[in-house]
């Protein structure tokens, strides 16, 4: 499904992502983990095409993200960004509306409603659908952009920290959804997650990168162990058995 | 004048305990009807007060006028709001950006160059033409080189417009220095923006140009919606950013340009006209939005020239009288919001 093929991203002579190769199956939810400036957020960048690659390739779907045309992407590929600030003052429901336009080309049909309302519904947002972005809190307003990103209705899903804000009962609920989303819909559901242990709970698969590049992967019981976290974050890191689950300390 | 359109709500009282107060319902369509009315009023009173002497001379001649004043209004708001969605922000404008100071320029450039006699002799025809490819190229340079970065600072693009305009006007100004002082007087008149001394052989060439960017520009009105989410999110929702930004600036050069080689630097009201629309237009859709700014642009421009005919006796420049009403009532609707 979403196919890396050593990719490179340089600011000036620092290369942030450093020749990454990467499979990803379709279907499943995969957790990139790893340091500050790892390269999480602009190796998802590169594959929703956001940022341009300096070397290597990118494919979604077999399609090559640099060149195809940017609106068939739009109906295989949605991203999340970190930061969520918005220049005009628009309504819940009016962006997560926004999330139909590859489809509707900006004109809302009934089905396109329908999308609208279950994402709206998806993520607890119906009280404050018609409430303004700007009047609401970060946690809801992140829940909001995730309902957009949900609405456009893709097969691949990059969501850059979508815990970001969230209080525990509503990251539970994101990543429970983000699961049902793999499963129910057959999403294929990539995240970009600082909480190891949340990674280690709700993913197929885990990424762990450093330095620009891919250090470790697999599924979370190949990954989630303390020599792998303890080189890719360079701090101790113990893993004790909860119930069956690894489950991560880092400190005292 | 007919600002006051926002439907508000009487009779409902809303349990106070109920903080999730619901957006007042604006109706787009009565704010588009009020403002069509108000126009027509302020049109009515432009074509008709203080007419002495014959009717077969007076409707052609302030038709004419009217005719430029639809045209530059519409033209300023437009182009006003869609640089503010492709900024994405709501302070910079043409105006803003310097593009009144470079008109000033080149007219000065011109007079300087080849003296305000032999400029009289050219074609006015071809110094349109020339005048407006000139400010086209240079603005859609200008915009591009300014905005090409993939992520600038809205300060650092105000402090760039600002840096241009003042090095347009010094260098304006040091060649107004060294002309001689009967050109400097030819010269001032091209200064303010007036609609008493444009040229009415070119008012149709120019209705033409207008006509074609505007009606790219409402072709462009859904894509334009989606760039106010900024370049990634537009991205993501399959519009090249790129590319229709890079057009919208075409577009807002062309009109802006061609605006000004009729009447003069003008873009002044655009900052103003453009807020105000956006106050009562209640949605972001562009379909709305570039409507209720151009009747705003055409109303304020009618308004403005009917008071500044039959109250100042053409006494002080238009800029004036509109930004004063405009002003106001800009300060009015702000305080209303501020005690929502």
């Amino acid at each position: 499904m979403i196919d890396v093929l050593d990719a490179v991203k340089a600011y000036g002579s620092v290369r942030v992502v450093d020749g990454v190769r990467l499979t990803l199956p379709a279907g499943g939810l995969t957790s990139i983990i790893g340091p500050n400036g790892a390269g999480k957020s602009t190796l998802l960048s590169l594959v929703a095409r956001l940022v341009a690659l300096d070397g290597g390739q990118v494919l979604v779907d077999g399609l090559d993200v640099t060149t195809s045309r940017s609106d068939a992407l739009a109906k295989r590929i949605a991203a999340l960004r970190q930061e969520n600030h918005l220049g005009s003052r628009l309504t819940v429901r009016d962006l997560v509306t926004f999330g139909r336009y590859p489809h509707s080309k900006g004109r809302p049909t009934a089905e396109d409603g329908e999308h609208v309302a279950r994402s709206l519904e998806f993520l607890d947002l119906v009280p404050l659908a018609d409430r303004f972005l700007d009047e609401l809190s970060g946690g809801q307003r992140q829940r909001a952009f995730v309902a957009m990103v949900l609405c456009q209705d893709t097969d691949v899903l990059l969501l850059d920290e979508p815990l970001n804000n969230l209080d525990p009962r509503h990251a539970v609920a994101m990543m429970d959804r983000l699961r049902a989303a793999a499963d129910e819909l057959g999403k294929t559901v990539v995240v970009v997650v600082h909480d190891i242990n949340v990674a280690a709970h709700y993913s197929d698969h885990i990424v762990a990168m450093c330095d620009g590049a891919v250090v470790h992967e697999g599924p979370p019981p190949a990954v989630i162990r303390p020599e792998v976290l303890s080189s890719v974050y360079g701090l101790p890191v113990e893993v004790h058995d909860l119930a069956g689950r690894p489950h991560a300390t880092y400190f005292r | 004048m007919s600002l006051e359109v926002r439907p508000t709500v009487t009779g409902t009282r809303v349990p106070s305990s109920d903080l999730a107060e619901p957006p007042v319902n604006h109706q787009p369509r009565w704010v588009l009807v009020g403002l069509g009315i108000g126009l027509v009023l302020a049109a009515a009173a432009f074509m008709t007060l203080g007419a002495k002497g014959s009717w077969e001379f007076l409707l052609p001649f302030r038709g004419t006028k009217l005719l430029a004043m639809a045209l530059v209004g519409t033209a300023v708001s437009v182009s006003t709001v869609m640089f503010q969605t492709v900024t994405d922000n709501r302070i910079l404008t043409p105006s803003i950006m310097g593009f009144d100071a470079l008109y000033l320029l080149l007219q000065t450039s011109l007079v300087f160059a080849i003296g305000s006699a032999r400029l009289a002799g050219v074609d006015t025809w071809a110094r349109f033409v020339v005048e407006v490819s000139v400010m086209v190229v240079f603005g859609v340079g200008l915009y591009r080189w300014l905005l090409a970065g993939q992520r600038r600072s809205v300060h650092v693009l105000v402090l760039a417009g600002i840096v241009l305009g003042v090095f347009f006007r010094s260098l304006s100004g040091f060649m107004q220095r060294l002309i001689d002082p009967n050109e400097f007087v030819v010269l001032q008149d091209a200064m303010f923006a007036s609609f008493n001394s444009f040229d009415r052989e070119l008012v149709w060439l120019a209705a033409g140009l207008l006509v074609g960017a505007i009606s790219v520009a409402w072709a462009l009105r859904r894509r334009l919606d989606v760039l106010l989410l900024g370049r990634e999110r537009a991205t993501m929702l399959g519009v090249d950013h790129r590319r229709t930004v890079g057009l919208v600036l075409v577009i807002v050069a062309v009109l802006v340009s061609v605006s000004t080689a009729l009447v003069g630097p003008i873009t002044f009201f655009g900052l103003l006209v453009a807020n105000l629309a956006y106050r009562i237009a209640g949605t972001h859709r562009h379909a709305v939005v570039l409507p209720v700014a151009a009747l705003l642009g055409v109303l304020a421009l009618v308004a403005g020239q009917t008071v500044l005919e039959r109250v100042f006796s053409f006494d002080t420049a238009l800029a004036v009288i509109i930004e004063f009403l405009g002003g106001i009532v800009f300060l009015a609707l702000l305080m209303r919001g501020e005690r929502r």
